[in-house]
């Protein structure tokens, strides 16, 4: 299905002269997340050393703990929209209108997730855990901030493909970057849960 | 999709194009008007130490404050709204199709809103001296706690200008290089093998990938910086649990590679022109690519050499020593493939030659003295003083103004189709080349001497405050408003040669590479017929044919024309 997604944003109308390896959504999305990797990579890197560095116990005792199992369970949400992605891609081979459907289910799950984190800031907060108590708060909004930032993008951009789906008007190509997008941000998170929850 | 041979407005032409010529040629002169600016600041601020106290003529007196600032903003310019946009966007953007053989890039609107992201960020740059407190003072590398809290730095408003402007031109970079990596994978002309790709196509991939593979660390750090500059976080606060050094991790992993990321398209530059100009193939054309590569490798893993003052554990240190040292190798190499072009090559002093030639040169004495600084134990005496400066000066004036200046006079008729006044060229040359040597020798004397960077005024330091040191800062003043005046003949000449400069024709110099066959200055599209590929890039003075050239596209002998071009 990517060989037919070729001349998607040329203007010219020109298509290419040569097979491709891979189409340019492909690639051009392959870069952009290698460039997002390295951006969380450093994130998770630098949240590392402060951890590592900090005398004592790590959360600070004192600190507001995580709610580990909760997050455990939206974790499994977020793994889960992800699945119901791929099942949208095996439709999308068939028939558009089955590609919809399991796009609004991985959307669904997915919103579903961010409401959840951001229900959980909202608790946090209450209870007083800031961006400016310590490394340890900016540290968790930070990382977490980040990814719930990619994951809203995310969730625009299959909004957005499940509209075209709708319309019979979605390309090859504009499916697969966001899907390579969605992937990530779902491959993200467990990640994210390890290192900053657990 | 109506692009096509109607007359457009002039917005439309040249403020919203999609086609990458027009982007490449904002990039070109957005660039070289920041150079301009950051040329401007230069001279405010070697004015002042070369004749401290006075009045600047045109600017007037330089406090300590805006001496920070202007010392600061001109070297962010310098290396992110001039070497970047024009040795990668504009170079990138007006060479790669031409050169590979396209009709454009492949994500041409994303081309667009890159360049349009990146003016923005150069605006931010700009407004960042008009807010109250003045522009950001802390250094281009912006280390904090200075440019982590307001009463330090005292730019509240400057410093977070200052930032927001970086972050943004790296998300326009992030654009063009995705659309540069991927339009030289996927729209090569056919015929176009691997090792058939310019060297400097090579060049901008190679440094478009590094820059995109280093510059999320940066990203990170940025926004933490942001967060403490503005929302009262604590990352890089050692009272509150952060660590002011781990900024420093941050932005030199990205920092070193970011020297690799402008240096490798300026050698691709030099390294095509020398080919030319000597009539000759390439030297080792495959042995400079996988150079190339191992530069771009070995470039993640030097950026520690920036903290052995700072502290690091020892150990690190000595790794770091090494790789630094190693790093120098790949890079000797490549300056040995030029030496080696030139060998029993018929060369051709040209404007554009001679640019690249005193490329070669100059270049080489950045290089040898890196060697002090790169290892860490001659490191900490010369930490911070004016031989680093001066040193990586010698670097960064070939990349950036002697790199550029050898690509722009080389690729001026094919870019507006007229050829550029040689005489002017040369004298422009000269006039800036000499001025050049006669900054930065005096600043190496001073640098050993004990100068130390950032200080407004000597004339509180007695060890420094010497006559013979104060002569040679003046000299290197001196030099330095010689060399910013020299560039009056480029202007000139540029603005002149475009308007009623001879007619270049396709191929004026006689160069095998794809965009010598377009027309000059190749029309929307590019080329009449796209072209095919039979032969690499450096067919010069091939055995046993008449000319000593033989174009990429041109079909060998006895064989039919492709039908396509028979059609025609």
């Amino acid at each position: 299905m990517t060989t037919a997604a070729l001349p998607l944003d040329r203007p010219s109308g020109i298509s290419p002269r040569r097979p491709a390896v891979a189409s340019n959504a492909v690639v051009g999305m392959a870069i952009f997340l290698a460039a997002e990797i390295m951006f969380f990579g450093a994130l998770i890197s630098a949240f590392t050393i402060t951890r590592i560095s900090t005398p004592g116990a790590w959360p600070p005792p004192g600190q507001i703990r995580l709610p580990i199992e909760a997050t455990g369970v939206n974790t499994g949400v977020l793994i889960a929209s992800g699945v119901a992605l791929y099942f949208a891609q095996r439709h999308g081979q068939a028939a558009a209108r089955g590609a919809a459907k399991m796009l609004g289910v991985a959307l669904g799950l997915g919103a579903a997730f961010v409401l959840f984190q951001g229900w959980e800031w909202v608790q946090l907060i209450r209870e007083g855990l800031t961006m400016r108590s310590g490394p340890a708060g900016s540290f968790f909004y930070l990382l977490v901030g980040a990814h719930a930032l990619h994951a809203v993008a995310g969730l625009i951009a299959l909004a957005v493909a499940r509209g075209k789906a709708l319309r019979d008007a979605l390309t090859p190509g504009f499916f697969t970057s966001a899907r390579l997008y969605w992937y990530f941000v779902v491959g993200l998170w467990p990640v994210l849960y390890w290192r900053v929850y657990l | 999709m109506s692009h096509a041979h109607h007359q457009e407005g002039w917005v439309k032409k040249y403020l919203w194009s999609t086609d990458h010529k027009i982007i490449g040629f904002q990039y070109l002169f957005t660039g070289m008007a920041m150079a301009l600016l950051g040329g401007f600041f230069a001279y405010a601020f070697r004015m002042q130490l070369g004749f401290p106290g006075k009045s600047v003529p045109g600017y007037g007196l330089v406090s300590p404050n805006e001496y920070n600032a202007l010392v600061t903003n001109h070297g962010t310019i310098m290396i992110f709204w001039f070497a970047m946009p024009v040795l990668i966007a504009a170079f990138g953007n007006f060479l790669i199709p031409l050169m590979i053989g396209c009709d454009d890039m492949v994500f041409p609107r994303l081309n667009r809103l890159s360049y349009q992201i990146f003016l923005l960020s150069a605006l931010i740059l700009i407004a960042s001296f008009f807010v109250p407190g003045g522009a950001f003072g802390g250094a281009w590398t912006a280390y904090p706690p200075l440019s982590a809290k307001h009463q330090y730095s005292l730019t509240p408003a400057g410093a977070t200008l200052w930032l927001l402007a970086v972050a943004l031109e790296f998300v326009a970079f992030l654009m063009g290089g995705i659309n540069f990596v991927t339009t030289v994978m996927n729209s090569r002309a056919p015929g176009m093998k691997w090792h058939q790709i310019p060297v400097v196509i090579w060049m901008i991939v190679v440094a478009s990938i590094v820059f995109m593979a280093s510059v999320g660390p940066l990203v990170a750090g940025a926004v933490m910086l942001l967060f403490d500059q503005q929302f009262g976080t604590g990352f890089y606060d050692p009272v509150r649990g952060g660590d002011p050094i781990l900024w420093q991790h941050l932005f030199w992993f990205f920092g070193h590679p970011e020297v690799y990321v402008v240096l490798l398209p300026a050698i691709g530059i030099v390294i095509d022109v020398i080919a030319v100009f000597a009539r000759k193939k390439v030297f080792a054309y495959k042995t400079v690519l996988y150079t190339a590569f191992a530069t771009g490798i070995l470039s993640f893993f030097v950026w520690a050499h920036h903290q052995f003052v700072a502290g690091i554990d020892p150990r690190m240190a000595n790794v770091f020593t090494a790789t630094t040292v190693l790093i120098s190798v790949p890079i000797a190499e490549m300056i040995f493939v030029t030496i080696a072009t030139l060998y029993g090559g018929s060369i051709r002093l040209t404007t554009p030659m001679l640019w690249a030639l005193a490329f070669v040169a100059e270049f080489l004495i950045g290089g040898v003295t890196g060697i002090y600084l790169g290892s860490s134990g001659s490191d900490i005496y010369f930490h911070d003083t004016y031989f680093v400066l001066a040193h990586f000066h010698y670097t960064f004036v070939p990349i950036a103004v002697i790199g550029s200046f050898a690509g722009v006079t080389y690729w001026f008729p094919k870019m507006f189709g007229k050829m550029l006044d040689e005489k002017l060229g040369k004298l422009h040359f000269w006039a800036t080349i000499i001025p050049f040597n006669f900054i930065f020798i005096p600043l190496f004397i001073t640098g050993a001497a004990g100068d130390h960077r950032r200080i407004h005024d000597y004339s509180r330091f007695p060890d420094l405050a010497r006559a013979d040191l104060q002569n040679l800062r003046a000299i290197a003043t001196v030099a330095t408003v010689c060399m910013l005046v020299a560039q009056v003949i480029f202007f000139f000449n540029f603005f002149k040669s475009m308007k009623s400069g001879k007619r270049a024709g396709n191929n004026p110099w006689n160069a095998n590479t794809l965009e010598w066959s377009a027309a000059s200055p190749p029309p929307h599209g590019n080329f009449e017929v796209l072209p095919t590929v039979y032969r690499g890039p450096y067919e010069y003075s091939a055995p046993g044919r008449e000319s000593d050239f033989w174009p990429q596209d041109e079909p060998p002998d006895g064989e039919a024309e492709p039908a396509q071009e028979a059609a025609e």
